[in-house]
């Protein structure tokens, strides 16, 4: 018989297990196809450890309230779907500039605008990056199993907490809708990295003051001693507006320096078959799959083949890219889009490969053999 | 590929197909397998052509969508037409008495009143799911018949264990009659 932390579970299922071992104590969300299972299941386990869960009137008030959720001091999350991404996108970049930890799951569907609604795509990548306006950092991450969702849910906390940003967990329909086998871990196999909490005395404390060496400021809980303003505006040290160059210049430098200088620790990656690899897959999320099958069959058939399977989406990961791009004479870009992540693809590896591409944007996963027939081509 | 198994369940919506996939994935499961259990998701939640798709394997299991079945199920002429042409050669046919027995030599067909036992025999035409699952199992041992009654006892709702092990029993039977 099974073990009893072996289950059979959907990915979206997985997606708040993970948030609850990670610590979520808040969810604000419209539920939206494919979803919905998250809103639900956080509604039914929420308030049993001690939660709190909220159906706002909109994705856009689901997106304000868990920021106000994590700035008085809870761990925050929100789910939800293309057309609900879109709404998002004006207080995500509220989040990136005030600095506020939190998670949005979006479960991606067949764009644009309501597009697919019950079926899958990846068409979201650059709107994870470039969706909501100016320079900002943001961290995504793709999950291409049901483990996976859990293990990468928790990670998208910690990131979150620890570089006070949102960070976006990129997954899609048939990540979210899948059932598979799932070993729970037990608690102190996991990693839990919470907020700073400022040391400073009540009348000194600054919300946004860093020292020398630290590019993310301590955390206080909104609403709780320490008093202070939080803005969408440019805003110096103590958290109120300027319109000061110098201040503009170095709050933004830093917001991007905390996650440009850390991509080390936020680059998660998984390499098959890649050591004496000729042509080199790279995939996420579900597209993964098909694609390590299809590793598989070309090996099968005595052509060497492997595959890159980027887990962070973004920040891209320029260094592992390169080096794969260095390694083979093709590269073959799998994606459920028209061609998104394999514009960063050709951006860092163009100089050293040839770079292809495997792309499908009709609602159906790509095969095995879709992405075989490609390898064969180049 | 060769221990992989992977089955179509087809009928009507309403049957309780994706149920009957969620117990047979979680039977393989029991069985210390790996099973990947998918659907076709559409708007429709009566009605229709409907089907749960479950692929069990020694292995890890890449590709989650079925393709070609070994083993496909259908309870209905309208899921039979459908999916008939997705049984892969040598491949195993359950379908209901009422479904006409298709023109292909090259399956093993297995025609059974399932629906009319779960209506008649059972009084309960909603177990048709569960009798159709222990005719699978009773034909190509997919799972053990173990892991199978205790995967349905896991899922089915409180209060209706009897019917349900009725249902297995009554499954089994067809098979061995």
């Amino acid at each position: 018989m099974a073990k009893n932390n072996v289950k059979l579970m959907q990915g979206n299922e997985a997606c708040v297990e993970g948030a609850l071992a990670a610590g979520m104590k808040f969810f604000a969300g419209y539920p939206i196809t494919p979803s919905t299972e998250i809103a639900e299941i956080s509604s039914l386990r929420l308030p049993k450890v001690g939660g709190k869960f909220i159906q706002m009137e909109d994705e856009i008030a689901g997106m304000a309230a868990i920021i106000g959720g994590s700035l008085a001091g809870l761990k925050s999350m929100t789910a939800t779907s293309g057309p609900g991404f879109s709404l998002k996108q004006e207080n995500l970049g509220y989040a990136a500039i005030a600095e506020v930890p939190c998670v949005i799951v979006n479960v991606q569907r067949g764009g644009p605008s309501t597009g697919l609604p019950t079926s899958p795509a990846q068409g979201d990548i650059m709107q994870a990056k470039w969706g909501t306006h100016g320079d900002h950092p943001i961290i995504a991450l793709s999950p291409s199993s049901v483990r996976e969702t859990f293990d990468l849910t928790v990670k998208a906390f910690n990131f979150a907490e620890k570089y006070r940003t949102p960070v976006i967990l990129l997954t899609d329909e048939v990540i979210g809708h899948m059932r598979e086998k799932i070993e729970i871990p037990s608690p102190d196999e996991i990693e839990i990295i919470d907020r700073v909490q400022p040391k400073s005395g009540l009348e000194e404390y600054k919300p946004y003051e860093v020292n020398e060496d630290q590019l993310v400021p301590d955390m206080a809980p909104y609403g709780g001693e320490y008093r202070f303003h939080v803005t969408g505006l440019v805003h110096d040290e103590t958290g109120f507006p300027s319109n000061d160059s110098n201040v503009a210049e170095s709050l933004l430098n830093r917001i991007m320096k905390k996650i440009d200088n850390n991509i080390d620790d936020i680059a998660l990656y998984e390499e098959y078959k890649l050591e004496d690899a000729e042509v080199a897959i790279i995939a996420y999320g579900s597209t993964a799959r098909s694609a390590k099958s299809a590793v598989d069959m070309a090996r099968a058939e005595g052509i060497k083949a492997g595959l890159f399977r980027p887990m962070t989406i973004w920040p891209f990961l320029d260094k592992q890219v390169t080096e794969v791009s260095k390694k083979v004479d093709n590269v073959i870009v799998a994606e459920m889009n028209l061609g998104q992540y394999v514009i960063e693809v050709e951006r860092a590896g163009n100089k050293h490969t040839k770079v292809s591409k495997c792309c499908k944007a009709n609602g159906q996963l790509i095969t095995p053999d879709e992405i075989l027939a490609k390898i064969k081509e180049v | 590929m060769s221990n992989q198994c992977e089955i179509r369940l087809s009928g009507s919506g309403g049957q309780g197909l994706i149920l009957g996939g969620i117990i047979l994935a979680e039977a393989a499961l029991n069985d210390g397998k790996n099973a990947v259990q998918s659907q076709s998701y559409g708007p429709e939640a009566r009605g229709g052509a409907s089907k749960a798709e479950v692929i069990i394997s020694d292995n890890d299991i890449n590709y989650p969508k079925v393709r070609e079945c070994d083993i496909l199920l259908s309870l209905t002429q309208l899921a039979c037409d459908e999916y008939l042409h997705t049984l892969k050669e040598n491949g195993v046919l359950v379908i209901d008495e009422s479904v006409k027995t298709p023109d292909r030599d090259d399956i093993k067909v297995y025609s059974l009143p399932i629906l009319k036992t779960a209506s008649e025999k059972i009084r309960k035409p909603m177990v048709a799911n569960i009798v159709a699952l222990a005719v699978i199992n009773q034909i190509t041992k997919v799972t053990t018949k173990e892991s199978l009654e205790g995967a349905v006892l896991k899922r089915v709702p409180r209060g209706t264990e009897d019917i349900n092990t009725n249902a297995l029993k009554e499954g089994f039977n067809l098979v061995n009659a």
